[in-house]
């Protein structure tokens, strides 16, 4: 009996992971593309709210879900653009205008969002990778968000890109050495506002698979920290778009701990097993940062990791 | 002197047109919305500082700004960007309605005393632990700090709804109301409780001791340049860690006050992102804890001025958060424009 509520916890778990776990592999690899070029872009949890609204609208009145995701990937462009133009000011902090964006991004999704609260747009469907098994906890555990395999592949591309083409090759270099950059004639403003816009693109992604396939449906409370958490993700991935994947992965698990739980009847203390992520994250980052020495693999133009 | 002159009068005209920006695009948004911009304006204006009711209103929700703000303005010169003032604000609140829990204290001013106090303790313990992982473990601060956040307000919610829940609140969870006697009350006969004179207080002796005495002199010199003062050696973990302690003390007071004097008991509307807009205010005011005041009325003042917004007009709820969010964008993007006053002038009064 034990064993069986055991097994339905850990099934829901890994569920769980991969559902709860899209949206942060998303944040994370666009967070990833930013951070490879000098840049940190706190604004992605503002990106998360405001693409998941956008995507919500787009796939209301288009009744087309892959629509919205459109939708949503081009309004996280949006911002990312937005981040990377003002960061290019002269004297400007990317950490202040990413916390800047945060509080206005979610400002316009509540605001634009106010008449979507109430109706049900159309979702993502299922793909079913649980067709051999007759128990319909591991149907339910293998229903997997058609978002998944989108963000697989685009973790497997990005870590080929990043070594092998020129794209990755210039990316790298502006956010290694700025002066390199410029002594070869690479414009590191353009190149960093583009990666910037490229992080937004693929966070609105996230955006959209948070509120067209879970929690599948828009309020206020969609996110809280996750965009930021993908952001200490990225650290403790070694920015790395492969480990972003595990990592991404792992803090879903985290997530679907809360509502796992709660699923067998067990409720009590509900908001401290939210709380898990969180510290999750924070652990994570006491024991991957460290006093006087940068991290293996940071970019050495990141204002974070020096 | 002179550049003192032109640093001054630069450090108040940029901010003030990055707010006037700030309402001007946000007068734009709203006439594409179909709302008239003109009346949008004068509705912030009236309803933050139209008449004595919304004025002491506005002074009212500018009390815990003062706070919050103070929790990232602090911080910020000894160069951190500590932006989990909601969880420090949390704790202080939970502390100051928790403590009668676990002892008798005595009525009157004693008690309230004590109970802020146990706010202001616990909010610097929980910044100041932010402090201590960015000097000795190398964790980003702004990140740590918001996580930190997170986790007070699950805390928090874990506390009040589970273990300390009064079995008398009924719909909404909540800790054992404060004692009356401790409650704070308001100011002579005016509306404002006595929290906006505490923040006041504070901003003062923030400024006291930053400008004034060898301690701010040395924190400050930290936030210009921490490796310059490490080799002059000045003490730097032990003056950071202060730097956020202080912050968050302030924050953790914000909370207390907001328990003791407005909701009389730890609930969930205590988290009502206070510390978020004390974020802005503190950007706005450049972490200057004299310029906190004016810009923590303003914008407290077009919080409250929301529900107005709201009712008149009937524009969505977030339509302040909004003006709030292209305000800090703006006056943070102005950082560009600093320095190029103080050239101009040069430049004119060289030529012949």
């Amino acid at each position: 009996m034990n064993l069986d509520i055991l097994s339905d916890i850990l099934l829901a778990i890994m569920g769980g992971a991969i559902r709860v776990g899209t949206p942060f592999l998303f944040v994370s690899l666009g967070e990833c593309i930013t951070e490879k070029s000098g840049r940190i872009n706190l604004g992605l949890e503002g990106v998360l709210v405001f693409s998941a609204m956008a995507g919500f609208a787009g796939s209301l009145w288009s009744g087309l879900p892959w629509v919205g995701v459109l939708v949503a990937s081009l309004a996280g462009a949006f911002l990312g653009a937005l981040h990377g133009i003002l960061c290019s000011l002269p004297r400007v902090n990317d950490i202040a205008v990413g916390i800047g964006l945060m509080l206005l991004g979610t400002g316009l999704a509540f605001y634009f969002g106010k008449p979507l609260i109430q109706p049900q747009a159309a979702q993502l469907s299922n793909i079913s990778l649980g067709f051999w098994s007759d128990s319909s906890k591991v149907v339910q555990a293998l229903n997997i968000n058609p978002l998944f395999p989108v963000g697989v592949s685009l973790a497997l591309s990005l870590n080929w890109a990043f070594k092998n083409t020129r794209w990755g090759l210039n990316l790298r270099m502006v956010g290694d050495s700025a002066t390199a950059a410029l002594a070869i004639g690479a414009s590191v403003a353009k190149e960093r506002i583009l990666s910037t816009c490229y992080g937004g693109l693929i966070a609105g992604i996230g955006g959209a698979s948070l509120s067209l396939y879970y929690p599948g449906s828009w309020n206020e409370g969609l996110s809280s920290g996750q965009g930021l958490m993908a952001v200490a993700l990225v650290i403790y991935a070694r920015w790395n778009p492969l480990n972003c994947l595990y990592a991404a992965l792992v803090f879903g698990g985290a997530g679907a701990i809360g509502p796992a739980l709660q699923s067998v009847g067990f409720s009590k203390g509900y908001n401290l097993f939210n709380a898990i992520p969180y510290a999750l994250t924070l652990l994570i980052l006491i024991l991957t940062c460290a006093p006087n020495r940068t991290i293996k693999g940071s970019p050495s133009e990141l204002s974070v990791a020096k | 002197m002179k550049f003192f002159w032109i640093s001054l009068f630069e450090g108040v005209l940029l901010p003030l047109s990055s707010v006037l920006a700030g309402l001007l695009l946000f007068g734009i948004f709203a006439a594409f919305g179909g709302f008239d911009p003109l009346k949008v304006w004068t509705l912030l204006f009236m309803g933050a500082f139209g008449d004595a009711f919304s004025l002491q209103n506005s002074l009212q929700r500018a009390a815990p700004l003062i706070l919050t703000a103070l929790c990232v303005a602090i911080p910020a010169q000894a160069g951190l960007i500590v932006i989990g003032g909601e969880g420090a604000l949390a704790v202080g609140g939970l502390a100051c309605a928790t403590l009668p829990y676990l002892f008798t204290l005595p009525g009157g001013v004693i008690g309230s005393f004590c109970v802020l106090l146990a706010s202001v303790f616990a909010g610097a313990a929980w910044i100041a632990l932010v402090g201590v992982l960015r000097q000795y473990r190398g964790v980003n601060e702004t990140i740590s700090s918001l996580l930190m956040g997170y986790i007070a307000i699950n805390l928090f919610k874990f506390l009040v709804e589970d273990v300390l829940k009064d079995p008398l609140s009924l719909n909404k969870p909540s800790t054992r109301p404060l004692e009356g006697s401790i409650q704070i009350g308001n100011i002579l006969d005016f509306d404002v409780h006595w929290g906006l004179v505490w923040g006041i207080m504070l901003c003062l002796i923030s400024f006291v001791w930053l400008y004034l005495s060898t301690n701010g002199f040395a924190t400050r010199l930290v936030g210009g340049n921490s490796r310059a003062a490490k080799l002059v050696g000045i003490p730097v973990n032990r003056l950071t860690i202060m730097a956020c302690a202080l912050g968050g003390g302030c924050a953790g007071l914000a909370g207390g006050i907001q328990v003791a004097a407005v909701h009389t008991a730890a609930n969930a509307s205590l988290i009502e992102g206070l510390g978020y807009t004390g974020i802005l205010v503190s950007f706005v005011a450049r972490h200057q804890p004299l310029a906190i005041l004016p810009v923590a009325i303003l914008l407290g003042g077009f919080a409250a001025a929301g529900s107005m917004l709201q009712r008149h007009l009937s524009m969505p709820d977030a339509s302040v958060q909004v003006l709030l969010g292209f305000v800090l964008v703006i006056t943070l993007a102005s950082e560009a424009a600093r320095g190029r006053l103080g050239l101009l002038i040069q430049t004119r009064a060289v030529k012949p």
